[in-house]
């Protein structure tokens, strides 16, 4: 038996309300209950941060970008939980979470610089309300974690006001669970009852480290034992996704404290442009896994619903108009201009950084006059 | 028209192998459509195209390996504007660490054309004296070549300064003149000089793969290599007559393949000899990983048949024929050759007797099977009769396993190859 693939007491304490067969099913704690428009936008966001990842992934291989991390397989648990997530809220993303990006709005060019070597960041979080992704595993929920502090200082949950109540949502994977600092931010979290939801993304691989290998029981369980409440979901299930998102979201807004999310999904790719899985992982699993492809499903539910073909069929084009439009952006990206590097460093710049600065474009005036000479 | 850079895909790579084309010149292509398979030290990848428009030009044949920013392929004709616009970004592509400077018109590239134009090697890349911006920009407004000034690696502005005052007031002997420079002088003493004929081979990645694992190899597992001559008549008899059969009509066995058989059934008895060694502990592996070394055109490879000791003498025909087979045509998969735990190498199809094998990395014994020749034999009956002999040669790792084990697994082997019937004692 591949250790990998699920057995049926696996899935028996899964959140699930639509099938890998594209059939709505009901379940006690949690429901979906969005309108036709909504599930064709969750759709439309997998959809093109699925095209964003393929041509993160080309553009690598043109040997445009260094490096990229592709997400696919994942888009449910990013698109769905995503879309739980209100304008006040703030999220704190790794690496992989293109589909958290997209729905939040962050022009997806901008993933690209730091990928290209032109950029160290590439948004302001406070704009998106979306942190920069973390490349340290589990950094990101420690940060999360100071961030709910501040949300609690402020004083901004429990007034049953939808529009100043905040939360805070934190994404990592299932190796992040092996790293100390996951454990003691979900250790301030339960101390303070912190306003902070915990996305674990169990994509099955910390690289090539199989779950299986870092945990004998299912992570969520890791919730219990600091006194947080924890929901295991089908993390290839947009609707709960966003369903037991909604429910983890809201009661972290009403002041009722942090929760932890088991989404139980699959990296369909590498682990990065550098990654071979196939040194690791073999037909049988990969197969079972693209049955359940978080996409798929809801193109199931909409063809049965018939009333989205035009826009099914616009749709196509633009994600394709998408992937050229990330490919012309990545060739035009600006050189990163060294002397600009100071600036965001401090707020007030500091006079010793000033003289550097200075030096640094003195040196860069010179260096274009030899270049010319 | 563009040219397609071999891009760096796997972080720090600075070359790769040319596997397999997937286009033709002729062939219109569209962006993101595979153009080839290349093989890096870590994978083989598959390469999308940046371009749309026609294939004009194959610029590196299969089989060689060339260095990442080498242009592989011409692609004409692009059919979409953006493209024209890429087209004038190409030489700007590349974001791996090492390529830029050497392949895309790096900075350093044209610091570099300065003492080719001298008349120094056009290959020679003369490092820019290293100092601090300030220095630089004061050594630029004094006129000075950092280049002369004496210094300790770094030159400091106190450097500088004291090579001001020492040569104070000789405008022209401080700013020296780059014509008249004189050429650096070699680090290291010159290798002899090449003769015409001689010829380089650049290294594949099998054999650079190769050459890491032997290395790794000998100077880890102390290596210990015993032999054996041993007639082995009726092991080519039997497969004289399996050959008639009909039920073997159509599976083309050889005495390898009951070599494979008889290491399998020897390591019933010693184990140990396809042990893993670790640091606290010996591992023994339940199943049997049985490499066989198979010499390719691309090099040697080494697929492994899993579980080998569950499978019958045909079961063995079936599977190494499969793997050798996909291996000759170069593409074996990581997977197909991880797990070994032993390992069998046929140099006798070499026409040679014996050698001394180096271990596959990890692995405890390699057994060598030289080639099986008719020899002057004394038989039983003391009489010199004519006989098919063959010497074995094994290697193992003397950490692992002693001259006791290693003897009695090269004996049994020995054994049933002279008498194989005594498999059924087994």
């Amino acid at each position: 038996m591949n250790p990998s693939l699920p057995t049926e007491s696996d899935e028996s304490d899964l959140v699930r309300l639509l099938t890998p067969e594209g059939a709505r099913v009901e379940h006690a704690d949690a429901g979906w209950s969005g309108t036709d428009a909504d599930l064709f936008a969750l759709y439309r966001d997998m959809v093109l941060t699925r095209r964003i990842d393929t041509e993160g992934y080309a553009l690598q291989r043109h040997g445009e970008l260094g490096l990229w991390p592709p997400c696919l397989g994942q888009e449910a648990v990013q698109v769905g939980t995503a879309h739980a997530l209100r304008a006040q809220d703030m999220a704190f993303p790794t690496y992989r979470d293109h589909g958290v990006a997209w729905v939040r709005g962050v022009p997806p060019e901008r993933l690209l610089g730091i990928y290209r070597g032109t950029e160290h960041g590439g948004w302001d979080p406070a704009e998106h309300g979306i942190a920069l992704p973390a490349i340290i595993i589990g950094a990101q929920t420690l940060h999360a974690a100071g961030y709910a502090m501040g949300v609690l200082m402020d004083e901004a949950v429990g007034h049953a006001d939808s529009s100043r109540d905040a939360a805070v949502a934190v994404y990592l994977g299932d190796g992040a669970t092996s790293q100390g600092d996951t454990l003691e931010a979900m250790s301030w979290a339960a101390s303070f009852s912190l306003p902070l939801v915990f996305v674990i993304e169990n994509n099955q691989y910390a690289i090539s480290t199989a779950t299986s290998r870092q945990t004998t029981v299912p992570l969520v369980r890791r919730a219990a034992g600091f006194g947080i409440h924890g929901v295991r979901v089908d993390g290839n299930d947009v609707l709960a996704s966003q369903a037991v998102m909604e429910a983890a979201l809201g009661r972290a807004r009403d002041g009722h404290g942090p929760t932890v999310i088991e989404a139980v999904t699959y990296r369909r790719g590498a682990h990065t442009t550098s990654d071979d899985p196939s040194r690791y992982r073999a037909g049988e699993e990969t197969e079972y896994w693209e049955a359940r492809d978080p996409i798929a499903r809801v193109r199931v539910l909409l063809d049965s619903l018939g009333t989205f073909e035009r826009e099914l069929a616009e749709l196509d084009a633009e994600a394709e108009a998408l992937g050229e439009r990330l490919r012309s952006a990545c060739r035009t990206l600006p050189e990163p201009d060294l002397a600009a590097l100071f600036d965001l460093v401090h707020v007030e710049t500091t006079p010793e950084l000033r003289e550097q600065q200075e030096a640094a474009i003195a040196w860069k005036a010179l260096d274009t006059e030899e270049t010319a000479s | 028209m563009a040219q397609f850079r071999l891009p760096d895909v796997g972080e720090g790579l600075t070359e790769a192998e040319i596997v397999t084309w997937h286009v033709a010149v002729g062939d219109v292509v569209a962006v993101n459509d595979v153009l080839v398979d290349i093989e890096t030290a870590k994978s083989v990848v598959e390469l999308p195209s940046p371009f749309a428009g026609t294939v004009t030009d194959l610029l590196v044949e299969p089989g060689r390996t060339v260095p990442v920013g080498t242009p592989i392929v011409a692609i004409g004709e692009a059919a979409e504007v953006a493209d024209a616009a890429a087209e004038e970004k190409a030489p700007e592509m590349l974001v791996g660490y090492g390529p830029k400077d050497e392949a895309s018109g790096g900075r350093r590239r044209r610091r570099a054309a300065v003492p080719a134009a001298v008349g120094a090697t056009a290959t020679a890349t003369v490092e820019r004296p290293r100092a601090a911006p300030p220095v630089r920009l004061l050594a630029r407004r004094l006129g000075v070549d950092l280049a002369r000034v004496p210094c300790d690696g770094i030159v400091t502005r106190r450097d500088l300064e004291s090579f001001v005052r020492s040569h104070d007031g000789d405008a022209s002997r401080v700013a020296g003149d780059a014509a008249a420079a004189p050429a650096p002088a070699p680090a290291t003493a010159p290798a002899p000089a090449p003769s015409a004929g001689d010829r380089t081979v650049p290294h594949t990645a099998v054999r650079r793969v190769t050459a890491a694992a032997m290395v790794a190899s000998a100077f880890t597992a102390p290596h210990v290599t015993e032999w054996v001559e041993v007639d082995v008549s009726r092991t080519v008899e039997l497969v004289e007559r399996l050959r008639g059969e009909r039920e073997w009509r159509d599976v083309p066995v050889s005495t390898l393949h009951l070599v494979l058989r008889s290491v399998c059934l020897a390591l019933r008895r010693t184990p140990e000899l396809h042990a893993v060694w670790g640091d606290d502990a010996l591992t023994i592996p339940e199943h049997v990983g049985l490499g066989v070394a198979a010499a390719t055109d691309r090099g040697l490879v080494v697929p492994v048949v899993p579980q080998a000791e569950t499978l019958d003498l045909r079961g063995i025909v079936e599977q190494v024929g499969e793997l050798v087979a996909v291996a000759r045509s170069g593409r074996l998969q990581p997977a197909q050759m991880a797990g070994g735990t032993f390992t069998v190498t046929n140099i006798g199809v070499f026409g040679v007797d014996a050698g001394t094998p180096i271990l596959p990395p990890g692995q405890t014994g390699i057994l060598a099977v030289g080639a099986i020749t008719r020899k002057p034999w004394v038989d039983e009956h003391d009489q010199v009769v004519p006989r098919w002999v063959t010497t074995l040669a094994l290697s193992f790792d003397h950490r692992a396993v002693d001259g006791a084990q290693g003897s009695r697994f090269l004996r049994d082997v020995a054994d049933l190859l002279h008498d194989p019937a005594l498999a059924l004692t087994v």
